[in-house]
């Protein structure tokens, strides 16, 4: 199998506090990897090297093989990246639909485009609709996203991340601050849209993780500490001190 | 499947407009035109013509302005900038173009404003647009006092404190047009802001407008869809430039003359002023705007010698109790106009209406006895002010003036907190009738 991402001796220091150390991380296409690890160990951080929202202070991120450490985000999401925010970050004043219509846009080809009506792009509207549909929010269509109820906005900030259709997905706890149902209906979204893509997931629920994941890596004080099969990671002695303690064993 | 996937955008996606809707809104459009071709036969008079002619150039340079602040989130404290240069660039483009004979007609004239408008935008707005916020507008403010500055220094183009002045009427004629009585100014105005308002409502339909409202709320995430916020805020700043070029060179053949006040900062805080108060969030607030602004300013100043100050405090009214501007409280009452329960908070509205008067009226009796006194002290203390003649040095005058700013004020705050409340009930009559607010 081909890798998807691949960190290589990643580091991240903020003056002088390091934050990633030394991380080398390999994520296989078509995997769903989830990344875990205690508050601070630096998994946001993490997020946002890969993602280019921050850059490497050493070592280097390669999507399929090609270095995109220091891109802009722009530009690696227009390679097929796309992650989704721990804080909703969605574009509030307009409606669901229109958000969902933003994120469809560069995917499919119109860019900057100011000579085309954008209600007139029937595939933009296609797949907005395939989108809105997946994430079950039909009903509130026309609501400004800002009015959303939190599960709902978070729904909408899944939609937005999956909707250029980028096969390579990062979620940054798409189910923090759930009811326990809500988080049901959340993991069963997320396995159904990431079908067949690349999946990297941040997350606390013990249970989404063990549910939903192929591999798991283990983050602590911005060290990758172990990273295997969810059998391995629950057997692994080092895990079981660091971070899940009582609570799996 | 792809049957399948044919059909569920049918049900899911907004329902494309009826025909009746098309019609509605070409309807507007072809409406808006007719009301532009008959509205000098019923105001003939030069007077009235010059004051739609002066509307229809403010209500182009607010929208353009309006693409900035409404559309993309980007507070310019220098956009006359764009303006001034077009009126300057359509003067010296009359002059050559008389000079040399070249045919072509006035009304193509605005084209090289437009040019100028965007050619400068596309120079000075690489740089400042690459930051939103606090940085884009100081960075406007500072290119403004630059070639404001510049304007007072290269006196071969700017002419120096006079400006540069044009026969407008030297150009080729069209179709025996001379373009010398207003009335053919005016029509000229018309069209080019009937041509300007199109395209730029045409603008926020395109995949371009909807990411400039898009980066408007929220420029990081636009970055994690694919679009860079810098070109988008660039583009934008460009089509800003292009729109508020022709304003300019439509003002400058309006008046003949190009001068440095054209680019000065009265004028950008003019075009902020009445985008403002007519309201960023809906296309049409800045054309209510420029409207509103510039029949007030035309007003006030024959009414009253301070009418700035009264610009300034209608300005900060509409800051701390209308953000949304004319355009946003008037559509604030939609829901309660389509729940048919409008009629409820009619009443309070006439409540309140009396004390707010009479504190107004207090406020300006206050106002224009101390101008009296501080700026033309020697003069008669018998003034006339908004047509109105009083003694400013009779202390009646002071205390009614105390007693309506005071007494108006108690009885204003307890009869707004009663529209308030029944602004509410309304509301909430309106939502158990199914409409959604």
């Amino acid at each position: 199998m081909s890798t998807a991402i691949e960190l290589r001796g990643v580091e991240k220091t903020f003056g002088i506090t390091s934050v990633i150390r030394n991380v080398n991380l390999t994520v296989a296409q078509g995997e769903r990897h989830a990344l875990i690890g205690p508050n601070g160990a630096g998994k946001s951080t993490l997020f946002n090297l890969i993602s280019g929202y921050m850059k490497p202070s050493v070592g280097s991120i390669l999507l399929r093989d090609q270095v995109i450490s220091g891109l802009p985000p722009f530009q690696i999401n227009r390679r097929g990246l796309s992650r989704s925010f721990q804080v909703t970050n969605v574009f509030a004043k307009m409606s669901v639909w229109e958000n969902l219509r933003c994120a469809v846009l560069w995917a499919t080809g119109h860019r900057y485009a100011f000579w085309k009506n954008v209600d007139n792009l029937p595939e933009v509207r296609d797949r907005t609709a395939q989108i809105l549909q997946d994430i079950n929010l039909v009903s509130r269509r026309d609501v400004p996203a800002g009015l959303l109820t939190y599960a709902e906005q978070r729904a909408l900030e899944i939609g937005i991340t999956i909707a250029g259709g980028a096969d390579v997905i990062l979620l940054d706890e798409p189910t923090a601050g759930m009811s326990h149902a809500e988080t049901e209906r959340a993991v069963a979204l997320i396995r159904r849209l990431t079908e067949g893509r690349t999946l990297l997931i941040v997350e606390h629920d013990m249970s989404v993780v063990f549910g939903l994941a192929d591999r798991i890596s283990v983050l602590v004080y911005g060290q990758i500490i172990a990273s295997g099969a969810p059998e391995e990671i629950r057997g692994n002695p080092k895990v079981k001190e660091a971070y899940l303690g009582e609570e799996v064993a | 499947m792809s049957d399948a996937l044919a059909k569920i955008p049918a049900t899911i996606a907004p329902p494309r407009p009826a025909a009746s809707d098309r019609l509605k809104f070409y309807g507007i459009w072809i409406g808006a035109a007719l009301a532009l071709l008959v509205l000098p036969k019923l105001f003939s008079s030069g007077g009235s013509l010059t004051t739609f002619s002066l509307i229809g150039i403010s209500i182009i340079f607010s929208l353009s302005y309006n693409i900035l602040l409404g559309q993309t989130g980007m507070l310019s404290f220098g956009h006359a900038v764009y303006y001034g240069l077009g009126g300057f660039l359509a003067i010296h483009a009359i002059n050559i173009i008389a000079r040399n004979k070249f045919a072509i007609p006035l009304p193509l004239v605005p084209l090289v404003g437009g040019a100028a408008g965007l050619v400068f935008a596309m120079l000075l707005g690489w740089v400042s647009t690459r930051r939103s916020g606090t940085a884009f507008a100081m960075i406007s403010l500072g290119v403004a006092e630059l070639v404001a500055s510049s304007a007072l220094i290269l006196r071969t183009f700017f002419g120096g404190e006079a400006g540069v002045s044009a026969n407008r009427t030297k150009v080729l004629r069209l179709f025996d047009w001379s373009f010398g009585p207003q009335i053919q100014i005016y029509y000229l105005v018309a069209a080019w802001t009937l041509i300007a308002v199109i395209a730029m409502y045409a603008l926020t339909r395109t995949p371009l407008g909807r990411m400039c409202n898009a980066v408007r709320d929220n420029p990081e995430r636009v970055q994690f869809v694919g679009y860079d916020p810098h070109i988008i805020r660039y583009i934008a700043f460009c089509f800003s430039g292009l729109f508020a070029g022709i304003a300019g060179a439509l003002a400058a053949i309006n008046f003949e003359i190009a001068n440095s006040a054209y680019l000065g900062a009265v004028q950008s805080g003019t075009v902020l002023f009445a985008t403002y108060i007519g309201g960023v969030g809906f296309f049409i607030g800045p054309i209510v705007g420029a409207i509103f602004v510039t029949l007030l300013s035309l007003g006030l100043s024959d009414l009253t010698q301070v009418w700035q100050l009264y610009f300034g405090l209608i300005f900060i009214a509409v800051v701390m109790f209308a953000p949304g501007g004319i355009t946003g409280l008037l559509m604030m009452h939609r829901p309660l106009l389509k729940g048919g329960t409008l009629s409820r908070v009619l009443p309070s509205y006439l409540v309140a209406f009396v004390p707010t008067l009479a504190m107004i009226t207090g406020l300006m009796l206050a106002i224009e006895t101390t101008v009296h006194f501080t700026v033309n002290p020697g003069e008669d203390s018998h003034i006339k002010a908004f047509g109105i003649p009083f003694d400013a040095a009779n202390p009646a005058i002071w205390a009614v003036a105390a007693v309506l700013l005071i007494g108006g004020f108690i009885i204003a705050r307890k009869t707004w907190a009663r529209v308030a409340g029944s602004w509410d009930d309304a509301l909430t009559a309106a939502r158990e009738k199914g409409v959604a607010a």
